[in-house]
């Protein structure tokens, strides 16, 4: 969920809680407020009406509220003597709601000339049903409204201010190690994102740095590595044109050399995957795939034959890449390389090209595990005389070159590039 | 025939001095800028062999351009452990012949060692003998006694190799590597260059060619002529 939308829920769930709680209390205080009014309006009218009995006695005889707000009736001095003063709330029969309605009484008593009379004063009443239901429509429409205004806000206001956030967010998810850019930054009057900013800068900084030292560290040292392998290499080698060696002087010497050469092709390797990825191959040409595919087929056809393997091209379409050619050449042989080492005999790998794909299948048991295979020194199951490092340079050369290079096992082994979107 | 070697790293100077020498070549030694220029202008030699990753101010790349204002027709062949396509470009483009790159096979060095003085010095004579097999390395064809004998495109190259580096040794991965090139992974593919051989020999049997392949130690091959 986005921090927009989480904050907009929060705010929302919250208000739900806090709205009724304020709505109540509120409510009551209003309330009390009213009956404070009306009951001091009670007060006033029954000041007017004794003032109205002094004037006019025929007052006294009003039993019935009728069209007036009050209602004198005779009582006893006892009952008089007990009475004191109380407003409640009572129902009265309403002509034009035909209803029996909520009214405010004050029942109070007066003495005239000896005699007692209780005196009810009434006044229409808030009715609290409709006032409770006007009010929760009122705060329905006040909660709608808040949480409306809350999501404006935080789109317009938030977005606003955490764009500098989403300015980085989206740097980092582009940005590469081997292909480190400077991050663009966008300074803000928060001192969050700033932190945020430079701490993030520093700590690509430091990355940059180590992966780039310890990169020249593996082409140094392969460099480095050429001179004494090649002295070794050569020694054994005149060594080997001695004729008088036994049998197991031979073995051994033999041995040597296999492994010196493993060594050697080993460095190569890497010294190879190094310089592609410091694009030291980086003149480009359009490349025909079609033609160098057909090429490279002729030039492992007796490789492919003597492992009884049929190297099958499919031309569904052309297929041209802009790339650096020797480099075109190092993938589409890596890939050939691969499926020839790794597919049984008497089986056949089909080369399929289609519009800007290149696609190589060969059979194979069960599916290779995706996350590994690209890696540096990966082996299968294969011997222990590869490098493993045939596909890490096919990867790197299609990275370097703008392709996609893919594996997917659809009941064969199936490598597949594609020109990167 | 005398090569000049220009290398600072004594134990490879020793290697190539020694292959040479076994090859009955007069060799000539240089470790430093200013002995390599003294040698080239003082005299002429039929190849000479640069390292241009000399350690010093001046590198081989500034030799070749001496020798280039010198107008020397010597062929160069450039040794060069950096392999980078940039100083094989630069010094192709500054003259040289050939370039190749450390480390090496004896047996690739004296290859083309051999192309180089071949090319420079019988001018229009492309051919190379072993027994009573001839190998015109222009035409890419091969004759034994007189009579065509026809190979496909690796066989010929295999034969050149073996022939070019007569009554040597040739390490298996060294002829794999000159050969298929970067499409042969060495160990793993030994059994098939085996039966390439054995496919070969049979051929230049039933040719009648006097020329022998020899596997020696299991380490590589030995073509003798008789």
């Amino acid at each position: 969920m986005k921090l927009l939308n989480y904050t907009s829920a929060y705010f929302s769930f919250i208000l739900m809680i806090i709205i009724p709680i304020w709505a109540g209390l509120f409510y009551y205080a209003m309330l009390d407020e009213v009956y404070d009014s009306m009951d001091d309006g009670l007060d006033n009218q029954r000041l007017l009406i004794i003032s109205k009995i002094v004037k006019d006695s025929t007052v006294l005889n009003k039993e019935n509220f009728e069209e007036g707000n009050y209602s004198i009736s005779p009582t006893s001095e006892t009952k008089a003597r007990k009475h004191k003063d109380i407003y409640l709330d009572t129902l009265m029969y309403m002509q034009n709601e035909k209803d029996y309605e909520p009214v405010r009484m004050l029942q109070t008593v007066i003495k005239k000339d000896d005699r007692y009379y209780q005196m009810r004063v009434i006044t229409s009443m808030v009715e609290e049903d409709d006032l409770i239901t006007e009010l929760t429509n009122a705060l329905l429409w006040l909660y709608f409204g808040l949480v409306l205004t809350i999501i404006i806000l935080n789109n317009s206001l938030l977005r606003n201010i955490w764009k500098p956030f989403y300015l980085l967010i989206n740097q980092l998810k582009a940005f590469k190690l081997n292909n480190a850019q400077p991050l663009v930054l966008a300074r803000t009057n928060i001192d969050e994102f700033n932190l945020m900013q430079d701490t993030i800068q520093r700590f690509l900084n430091t990355n940059v740095a180590a992966y780039n030292k310890q990169k020249q560290f593996i082409e140094n040292a392969s460099h480095e590595l050429q001179t004494p392998l090649a002295i070794a290499l050569n020694k054994l080698e005149l060594l080997a044109e001695n004729n008088h060696l036994n049998p197991s002087q031979a073995d051994l010497l033999h041995s040597a050399l296999n492994n010196l050469e493993r060594l050697k092709r080993l460095n190569q390797s890497l010294l190879l995957i190094s310089k592609i990825e410091n694009d030291q191959f980086d003149k480009t040409v359009e490349v025909d795939i079609n033609a160098l595919t057909t090429t490279l087929i002729e030039d492992f056809n007796e490789q492919a034959g003597f492992y009884n393997l049929k190297l099958n091209l499919i031309n569904r379409g052309s297929c041209t890449w802009m790339m650096n050619p020797d480099l075109a050449d190092i993938l589409i042989s890596n890939l050939i390389k691969n499926a020839i080492k790794h597919t049984a005999k008497g089986n056949s790998i089909d080369i399929i090209i289609s519009e800007g794909q290149f696609a190589i299948e060969n059979s194979g048991e069960k599916p290779l595990d995706k996350q590994v295979i690209f890696q540096r020194f990966y082996k299968g199951s294969s011997s222990s005389e590869s490098t493993g490092l045939g596909l890490a340079i096919a990867r790197a050369v299609s990275s370097v070159s703008q392709l996609t290079l893919d594996y997917i096992y659809d009941g064969k082994h199936v490598f597949k590039i594609n020109k990167k979107e | 025939m005398k090569i000049l070697v220009i290398e600072d790293e004594q134990a490879i100077l020793d290697n190539i001095v020694y292959a040479l020498e076994s090859e009955h070549y007069l060799v000539e030694t240089a470790d430093t800028y200013y002995s390599a220029i003294q040698k080239i202008q003082t005299y002429v030699y039929d190849c000479i062999l640069l390292d241009i990753s000399l350690q010093y101010e001046q590198t081989g790349l500034d030799i070749l351009k001496e020798l280039k204002q010198l107008n020397k027709a010597e062929g160069v062949i450039i040794v060069s452990a950096r392999n980078s396509l940039d100083d094989k470009l630069i010094g192709l483009n500054l003259g040289a012949d050939d370039y190749l790159p450390k480390p090496f096979h004896i047996a690739e060095l004296l290859a083309r060692v051999k192309s180089v003085i071949r090319r420079r010095k019988f001018t229009g004579n492309s051919y190379i003998h072993a027994g009573n097999l001839q190998i015109d390395t222009e035409q890419r064809q091969i004759l034994v006694d007189g009579q065509p004998f026809t190979t496909n495109r690796k066989e010929f190259e295999v034969l050149l190799y073996l022939v070019t580096n007569k009554n040597r040794l040739v390490n298996k991965s060294a002829l794999a590597e000159y050969v298929w090139g970067d499409h042969i992974d060495g160990a793993d593919n030994f059994d098939f260059i085996y039966s390439q051989i054995k496919n070969l020999r049979k051929k230049l049997k039933e040719a009648r060619a006097a020329i022998d392949i020899q596997s020696i130690y299991g380490v590589g091959y030995k073509l003798f002529a008789e």
